[in-house]
């Protein structure tokens, strides 16, 4: 599980001066699913296509089971992609397109194993020479992973009647029909409905594990990206901002965009006063956090699920209700606290106008260090004036703000 | 409705100027000249006539296919090159088509005449001194009777003159509709083949050539059609000796032998070899782009 495969070494890529990915350090370990998380625009696509072998970074290198792969063009890769357009052969029939790879003789080591098992093609090319599959071989495997998209009987079909996500499927089918060590997929379930979606992400996990291959996966969407893998990459801005698995990157946010960009979070300014003692609003609570200077500034993040709500008189903060949204499971309802809008997921109707409130476990609050995203995120009003106010404001005891102040908002 | 309505210029259009024409000239393909019908008009075709069919579609034929030899490689270059150059390039190719096309042809004409540009030029650098030079030598040598006389080589008034002609004035068809179709190919399928595994060469016989072969169909189909039916540049660069199949209508229209029955029924024959030609190439061409999977 843990031995690296694919390692990007001080990675950057400059379009015309405009620097896409910024000095990227990142290894993938083998039979790993991995996720590119970030919002559009972040690098993602461009990270995948320098591992494809697409584009040569501008600095840095790529390395593969060890060996620089920098100039080893794409096809003696033995990483697979899934496009994010499907890039489907036109000309092609699906079944014609699921063998495309298939029907391509590839090198084989003297040893005879095949190009995609064993430790050719990577730049260091060795004595070998070309093998093609048998035509019955190929129809075996094409079948197989037909099956396994669940497109039998599709066979014969143009790819241009098929639909968005028939398309996808056999995207997927065919870079997967080549078993490569690393399959790249890049939003591959982007035009899929969300019932067909949450379907598709447990056949590609099973898939994954099946057969033992390394996913690199880009979304933009977090849930997936929570649900799927077994390392999530944050990026922004051709940076990375956090790596680690799903439950650290959730419970442990690096920094506000992280906080802000997995799930949803209340971002307020905090004073860390002692270990396990942070000021918000002007009021000390316990947390679980430690190891930051006395009095330093942070961000605290407080999940919208983690707030418990109480009888006015018992809260530890009060606020007035703003607005309130029917989810199903749980209403969210939007909080005033003094001009700051939290995020409250709760069970209980709580109807507009009304004061309520919080109470705060100590393993509500995570800490983190003021980082460049502080101040951007984690307010459930319009970023507007308010922000400003609040950031600059010398926090009073709540019980003083009078009702006028609620409504500026 | 509206959308019917606007449609009607275009159906008396086609009608004036396409479905007229044609009908005009199966009329007078199928009568004689006191205008009762008759089959004779075909029938009369025999002997030269066939051979000046063979001739047109051969030299159709040979001109189509360098054109096409010339013009893929071409276009494929152009399109891959990614700048200004290749707008400059695309207007290089255009520019002889804006010139007229008789004085483009009449330029051949003195280029290839036997005291033209070329044979002069031939002369000047001693090639045909060094030729004589060489035959007089294997004459005393071997005893042989090769002629030490050669002024000129024999260019204008051939076949070989007239296939030049043909592919000097049809090459850019040829081009222009391959360029533009190699142009819209979607880069993404080029890099899903590489993806998939397939070197440069591969990339180029199962995406690249497949997706290109629609115009490359229409690229021999705007250059064998106008080039089987030309008489100007077989007029020009032919002489009396290289009958084509224009010609042979031509002077059933406004030649010596006037008779516009016979030339209709030409027309008429050549026309229908044509769409056959053309059919089939259709059908291969899309069979092809299956054949060209395995
Ligand atoms: N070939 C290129 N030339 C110039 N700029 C490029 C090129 N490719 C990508 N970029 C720029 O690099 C940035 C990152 O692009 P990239 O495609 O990697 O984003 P992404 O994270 O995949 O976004 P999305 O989620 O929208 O697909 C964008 O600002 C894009 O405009
Ligand atoms: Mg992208």
């Amino acid at each position: 599980m843990s031995k690296e495969l694919i390692r990007l070494k001080d990675v950057s890529m400059t379009f015309d001066g405009d620097t896409v990915l910024d000095n990227m350090n990142i290894y993938f370990n083998d039979k790993e699913f991995l996720t590119l998380l970030g919002p559009s625009g972040c690098g993602k696509t461009t990270t995948l296509r320098i591992i494809g072998g697409f584009l040569v970074p501008t600095s840095g290198d790529v390395f593969f089971d060890g060996v620089r792969i920098n100039d080893v063009p794409p096809y003696l890769r033995q990483v697979n992609t899934v496009f994010q357009k499907y890039a489907l052969f036109p000309h092609l029939n699906v079944y014609d397109n699921v063998a495309f790879g298939l029907r391509i003789p590839k090198s084989v080591d003297e040893g005879g194993t095949d190009i995609n098992s064993e430790s050719s093609g990577r730049g260091k090319r060795k004595k070998s020479k070309k093998v093609k599959l048998s035509k019955d071989e190929i129809d075996q495997r094409v079948q197989e992973m037909l099956e396994v998209v669940s497109l039998k009987g599709f066979e014969k079909r143009t790819v241009s009647s098929l639909s968005g996500g028939q398309q996808q499927r056999v995207a997927i089918a065919r870079a997967l029909v080549n078993r490569p060590k690393v399959l790249l997929l890049d939003e591959p379930l982007g035009a899929l409905d969300m019932r067909l979606r949450k379907d598709m992400q447990q056949e590609l996990k099973r898939i994954q594990q099946q057969m033992g291959i390394t996913f690199i996966y880009v979304t933009h969407d977090q849930e997936e990206a929570l649900a799927m893998s077994d390392t999530v990459v944050v990026m922004n801005n051709g940076k990375i901002q956090q790596i680690g698995t799903p439950e650290d990157i959730y419970n442990e946010p690096k920094n506000a965009f992280v906080a802000d960009f997995i799930g949803e979070s209340n971002i307020v300014d905090g004073i860390m006063r002692a270990d396990r003692l942070v000021e918000i609003f002007g009021r000390q609570f316990q947390c679980v956090d430690s190891g930051f200077e006395k009095d330093e500034p942070v961000d605290v993040v407080i999940r919208p699920e983690d707030v418990d709500i109480v009888d006015v008189t018992q809260g530890a903060l009060t606020g007035l209700v703003t607005s309130v949204t029917f989810k199903g499971m749980h209403y969210d309802i939007i909080v005033d606290f003094k001009g700051f809008k939290w995020l409250i997921e709760t069970t209980d109707f709580c109807p507009v106008g009304s004061h309520i409130g919080i109470k705060l476990d100590p393993d509500s609050f995570h800490v983190m260090k003021k980082s460049e995203y502080s101040g951007m995120y984690g307010d459930y009003s319009s970023y507007s004036a308010e922000y400003d106010e609040i950031s600059d404001a010398e926090y009073q005891e709540e019980e003083s703000v009078d009702e006028e102040e609620y409504y500026e908002s | 409705m509206k959308a019917k309505a606007f449609a009607y210029p275009y159906i008396f259009w086609m009608a004036l100027f396409v479905v007229a024409p044609i009908l005009i000239i199966v009329v007078y393909a199928f009568t004689s000249s006191t205008g009762s019908l008759t089959l004779d008009n075909f029938t009369s075709m025999g002997g030269s006539y066939l051979t000046v069919f063979g001739r047109s579609f051969l030299l159709a034929f040979i001109a189509t296919a360098i054109c096409l030899l010339i013009g893929y490689p071409v276009a494929h270059a152009l399109a891959k090159e990614k700048s200004r150059l290749q707008g400059m390039i695309v207007m290089i190719i255009m520019l002889p088509m804006w010139m007229n096309f008789l004085l483009r042809t009449y330029s051949w004409m003195s280029i290839l005449e036997n005291t033209g540009l070329l044979n002069r030029f031939f002369a000047a650098i001693g090639l045909f001194d060094l030729i004589n030079a060489i035959s007089g030598f294997i004459n005393n040598t071997f005893g042989t009777h090769l002629s030490t006389d050669l002024e000129y080589f024999e260019m204008i008034n051939t076949q070989g003159a007239v296939v030049l002609g043909m592919v000097y004035n049809y090459l850019p068809f040829m081009i222009l509709p391959i360029y533009s179709v190699i142009l819209k190919i979607d880069s993404s399928y080029l890099e899903a083949a590489r993806d998939l595994g397939a070197p440069p060469r591969t990339v180029f016989r199962k995406v690249v050539f497949p997706l290109s072969l629609s115009g490359v169909l229409s690229g021999i189909t705007m250059v064998f059609v106008p080039a089987v039916s030309t008489f100007v540049i077989s007029d020009l660069l032919g002489g009396a000796k290289i009958m084509l199949l224009g010609n042979l209508i031509q002077m059933q229209f406004l030649g010596g032998t006037y008779n516009p029955h016979l030339g209709s029924a030409i027309a008429l024959v050549m026309m229908i070899v044509v769409i056959i030609c053309m059919t089939i190439m259709n059908k291969f061409g899309a069979e092809e782009e299956q054949a060209v999977m395995f």
